[in-house]
């Protein structure tokens, strides 16, 4: 940020802690950005004179006497279509080489839409991986995370999710990624020759975790430009969202702040629903789209990052490695997609909808008769067809690695019906049996 | 002379200010940066400090910036024009503002001051009158809309004059009533309430008599929930939550319905004011957006605000019931309510109590559902208002302070489980742990017997026998497999899953099966339970288990097909067949 000459400038520093400085100062507004020795910092809390800075890069080596800069203004990105193919850091400045982006200068973390005015979504985003498309449909201005542990490959189905898709521009907010993830993703927009409608902010682990604080609204703000005014279709990927999460509850501690569940801050549902109620459908074309990741630590839900983002998204997608096939599929349990009722039936087949609830039905026979298995009881003859039909729908239909549209999905999953059940056994609607059925 | 004051401390929406006067709790402040005023709530005094929730956002506010005191608290405006409005928390019409982003400090008018209302007087000059009596009507949709005497009026009126039936705008002063001492009070159509005060203008509140039908199975025949009872429905995310409330909200015999989005999805809110009005009330034919409210206060609108909304939505249920009308309020969710406190609290550095919730929190629970219940108004006609709130319990756990607290407050508990919604069997209501008080009542029990059938609550209690029998029966197979129990486990099992497919199990996406009336509901759980009262002979399990796998299927078609259609009874034909061949 340049040094403007009518800024205030004070030497003094009263109390720093690994995250935040404090100082006696004056007309200093809420929010507002400072310089605190070269770093940027932002007000947080004002106490009569005394006022608390949270340090964006860490107070390491920040003496008493360093010098701090009020801007005046809270954080800013400049918004162009200069935007477009170019990497940034948390800041918003280029870490690509290019040159500084010219536009109009924007509040990050700005006001929300206006609910009334927002149109239902309504249109089909494929991606042509079945344990999404078939069993979790997601639409555009929805908000969806996966849900996945660490070492499950969630960057490159992202990735894959993102480039399938049909939309005019990708926004990717980094928070904590490898730089191995970073340059993964960087190859593989650049093979897919998709740089022209990408746009990075990437805090890497490399890059002080307070930092990752400014990303998703970063990432947001270039969104809202697109999608309003631009009317464009926008895609935002957000990984990961755990340690952006971490990162809040590290000033929340500095700041003595009681935590609530599993040392998060209080404030922890509103702080993720601002960022993932930016995902809107505009009564014009634009739309802004949030797919994240959120790390589980061995598959625990009830945790407070993946509980308190799971009210607050419209579905979750899980990944978890199947035994059976080998592969790593997409959970059919617990994945939903809370608006796939907008597109099934409608934008699909009209057996859509029916043909995913027999399916998992089907699947969760599956499973209690592996139970059976385990528990060294006996197989009924059903119990066997349910197994070799759950090994088949993992392999075919769950399964990441999965590239087919949704009618090739249903007829996949009718011919999985025909082949191991009679119609009874489905529970599917007859004038639909009558219409699609295959087989016995 | 007001009270002003001016800004000494800020932590995001806290702000401490330094006041030259009198204030008092609950009173409200605005707060002036840059010329927009932000208007705001005293939530606690010290000396000459009040600690301040601002319901705005506070970028940009500093220290020293000016605050002006209302000497009010915070208020709806009651009047015509109410249904059919979306507002956010603070009343703010949010049809009528123009930006697509919501502008800080845009305050708009809730109710239209041109438009003109048919008024038809119903008292007449002379008679005597206290708060809430009927001074007139208005038609709002097809719903009478009673003007009354003002809820702030204190003592017994006289009418003066009151303006003869015609067209007029809300503003008109439609009656003069004098007071004891002679002094003249001017009426219009429009009044206002503090929010967080509950209205008191009716005789007395007796305990609710009749049940309030849903069209959900698991709700009316199971749990059923008295018209003027109080409900909720607490369940991990993901378990048909919002599903259930939107069912309850369309298909609710209820004259007027208010829906408080409370912290919740912004989409959540638009699919219903997408498709309300297209919706047709079952009950009256008419379109459902007519008669219905809707408070938006989503998750990324300002958290004080949050709070605000669920007590606006239950003032405006209050004004309605006043008018003799039945109306249903649904809150989605009060676990963020309960956050927005926490919010607070937290940065007022009070003591925390459980999970960091303030410690009143269940006084602050269990007073607001009090204020549901069904009235006798002063002239002898009733109303009710029925409220069913969601609970998000972290981590899907119910051992958490919101939901203990909401345990204590509400009648009726619908706890969703995620075992069933794993499974897909929708509403995930758990058909045995969830309760409903009302089953226990006298007067429901009679009424039960008098409106669906005598012995009614019997039935149902032996249904709900059953289902805990196949339960058991289920956790022994699992444990000792299918061959190690009598075969009569395996028919205790499948019988209670004949009652969760067929009945407990409802499509709320289906044309036909989402809504099932109570006659419906009564022939089939009178099918299903003749059904299980037969001796089923079987040669072995897997035998049994096919004869009840069909038998569910027909049902299940049968509930997608027209109530008494030719199809229907096909399957129903069908059924009583295959009863014949197995049972006697």
């Amino acid at each position: 940020m340049a040094i403007k000459a009518y800024q205030r400038i004070y030497t003094r520093l009263d109390a720093i802690t690994k995250a935040t400085v404090s100082l006696k100062a004056k007309g200093v507004t809420n929010d507002e950005l400072a310089v605190v020795h070269g770093r940027l910092a932002q007000v947080v809390k004002t106490k009569g004179d005394l006022v608390t800075l949270q340090v964006f890069s860490g107070t390491e080596g920040i003496p008493t006497d360093a010098e701090i800069t009020f801007l005046g203004e809270p954080p800013t990105l400049r918004v162009s279509d200069q935007l477009a193919g170019r990497f940034f850091n948390a800041y918003g400045r280029p870490i690509d080489g290019g040159p500084e982006v010219e536009g109009e200068e924007r509040e990050i973390g700005g006001p929300s839409v206006n609910p009334y005015k927002r149109r239902q979504p309504s249109e089909l985003i494929p991606t042509g991986i079945a344990g999404i498309d078939l069993n979790n449909t997601i639409v555009s201005g929805q908000k969806i995370p996966f849900f996945a542990d660490p070492d499950q490959p969630y960057n490159q189905v992202m990735a894959d999710v993102a480039l399938r898709a049909d939309v005019d521009k990708i926004i990717l907010g980094g928070m904590g990624l490898s730089n191995d993830d970073y340059l993964f993703f960087r190859h593989a927009f650049e093979d897919a020759g998709a740089l022209d409608r990408i746009i990075c902010f990437v805090n890497t682990t490399e890059d002080p975790p307070v930092e990752r604080l400014l990303v998703p609204d970063m990432a947001l703000t270039a969104a809202e430009y697109f999608a309003v005014d631009k009317n464009e279709k926008v895609l935002v990927l957000l990984t990961d969202m755990t340690l952006y999460a971490d990162a809040l509850s590290i000033v929340s501690n500095r700041m003595d702040q009681i935590p609530s569940k599993d040392s998060m801050p209080g404030s922890l549902y509103s702080d993720l629903a601002k960022i993932y109620e930016k995902a809107v459908q505009l009564p014009t074309e634009g739309s802004i789209t949030i797919i994240a990741v959120t790390t589980l630590n061995d598959g625990d839900i009830t945790h407070a990052i993946p509980d308190n983002t799971g009210y607050i998204t419209e579905g979750q997608l899980f990944l978890r490695a199947d035994s059976d096939s080998g592969k790593v599929i997409i959970d059919p349990f617990r994945s939903l997609s809370r608006l796939k009722q907008r597109v099934q039936n409608i934008k699909t087949r009209e057996d859509h909808s029916q043909v995913m609830n027999a399916g998992v039905r089907l699947y969760a026979d599956a499973q209690n008769a592996k139970t059976k298995l385990e528990n060294g009881f006996d197989l009924s003859d059903y119990d066997h067809r349910c197994l070799e039909y759950a090994t088949e729908y993992a392999t075919r239909l769950l399964s990441i690695d999965v590239n087919i549209s949704i009618t090739e999905m249903l007829d996949t999953a009718w011919a999985l019906f025909g082949k191991y059940f009679s119609k009874a056994e489905t529970g599917i609607k007859q004038s639909l049996i009558d219409k699609y059925w295959k087989g016995r | 002379m007001k009270t002003t004051g001016k800004v000494i401390g800020i932590v995001s929406n806290l702000v401490t200010v330094q006041v030259d006067g009198p204030v008092a709790e609950n009173e409200l402040c605005h707060i002036t940066l840059d010329g927009t005023p932000l208007l705001a709530e005293v939530i606690k005094v010290n000396g000459d400090k009040a600690s301040v929730q601002v319901f705005e956002s506070t970028r940009g506010l500093k220290n020293g910036d000016p605050v002006e005191f209302e000497g009010r608290m915070l208020e709806v405006t009651l009047g015509p024009g109410l249904l059919s409005s979306v507002y956010d928390g603070l009343q703010n019409n949010l049809a009528t503002m123009e930006d697509v982003f919501l502008k800080r400090g845009e305050y708009t008018d809730p109710l239209d001051h041109k438009k003109l209302w048919e008024f038809t007087p119903i008292a007449k000059e002379g008679d005597k009158v206290m708060a809430g009596d009927w001074l007139g009507e208005v038609k709002e949709g097809w719903l009478p809309h009673k003007i009354m005497v003002p809820f702030t009026f204190k003592g017994e009126y006289t009418i003066k004059k009151i303006i003869p039936a015609g067209s007029y705008n809300i503003d008109m002063v439609i009656a003069v009533l004098s007071d004891g001492a002679g002094e003249a009070r001017y009426v219009t159509m429009t009044q206002k309430w503090p929010v967080k005060v509950a209205v008191k203008a009716y005789k007395e509140k007796p305990r609710p008599k009749k049940i309030m039908e849903t069209g959900v199975r698991c709700i009316d025949t199971f749990n059923p929930i008295a018209e003027g009872g109080t409900g909720f429905i607490p369940g991990p995310f993901g378990c048909g939550k919002t599903v259930l409330q939107h069912a309850i909200a369309k298909q609710g015999e209820a004259d007027v319905i208010v829906m408080a989005a409370c912290g919740e999805r912004a989409n959540e809110v638009v699919e219903i004011f997408t498709e309300f009005p297209e919706l047709i009330d079952p009950h009256t034919g008419r379109f459902l957006m007519e008669r219905t409210t809707i408070i938006c206060n989503t998750s990324n609108m300002p958290v004080a605000a949050r709070e605000a909304s669920v007590y606006t939505a239950m003032t405006i249920c209050e004004y309605y019931r006043a008018m003799g009308l039945k109306c249903l309020l649904l809150a989605d969710s009060t676990s963020r309510w309960a956050q927005a406190l926490r919010e607070m609290s937290n940065r007022m550095e009070e003591l925390p109590g459980a999970d960091a919730f303030p410690v009143d929190l269940s006084a602050i629970i269990s007073n607001f559902y009090s204020r549901a219940g069904m009235v006798i108004l002063n002239n002898g006609q009733s109303g009710a208002i029925t409220f069913i709130g969601t609970v998000s319990p972290a981590g899907g756990n119910l051992k958490e302070p919101v939901t203990e607290s909401t345990k204590k407050a509400a009648r009726c508990f619908y706890g969703l489980e995620q075992n069933r919604a794993d499974q897909k069997r929708y509403p995930a209501v758990n058909p045995i742990e969830s309760y409903s008080k009302y089953l226990e009542y006298p007067e429901i029990i009679s009424y039960l017997d008098s409106n669906v059938e005598r012995n009614w609550v019997a039935k149902v209690l032996e249904a709900k026998n059953l289902l805990r029998r196949g339960r058991e029966a289920n956790e022994q197979i699992n444990i000792l497999g299918d061959d190690g129990v009598p075969l009569g486990y395996h028919i205790s099992f499948w019988k209670s899953e004949l009652i969760d497919f067929v009945f407990l199990q409802q499509d709320a996406f289906d044309s036909i099966d989402a809504l099932c009336p109570m006659e419906r509901q009564k022939f089939m759980l009178d099918m299903v339970l003749d059904l299980c009262a037969k001796d089923y002979q079987f040669d072995d399990f897997e035998k049994c288990r096919d004869f009840f796998k069909e038998l569910i299927n027909d049902l299940r078609q049968m509930n997608y097909t027209e109530f008494h259609s030719e199809a229907f009874e096909k399957y129903a034909n069908k059924t009583r067949k295959i009863t014949q061949e197995y049972g006697n």
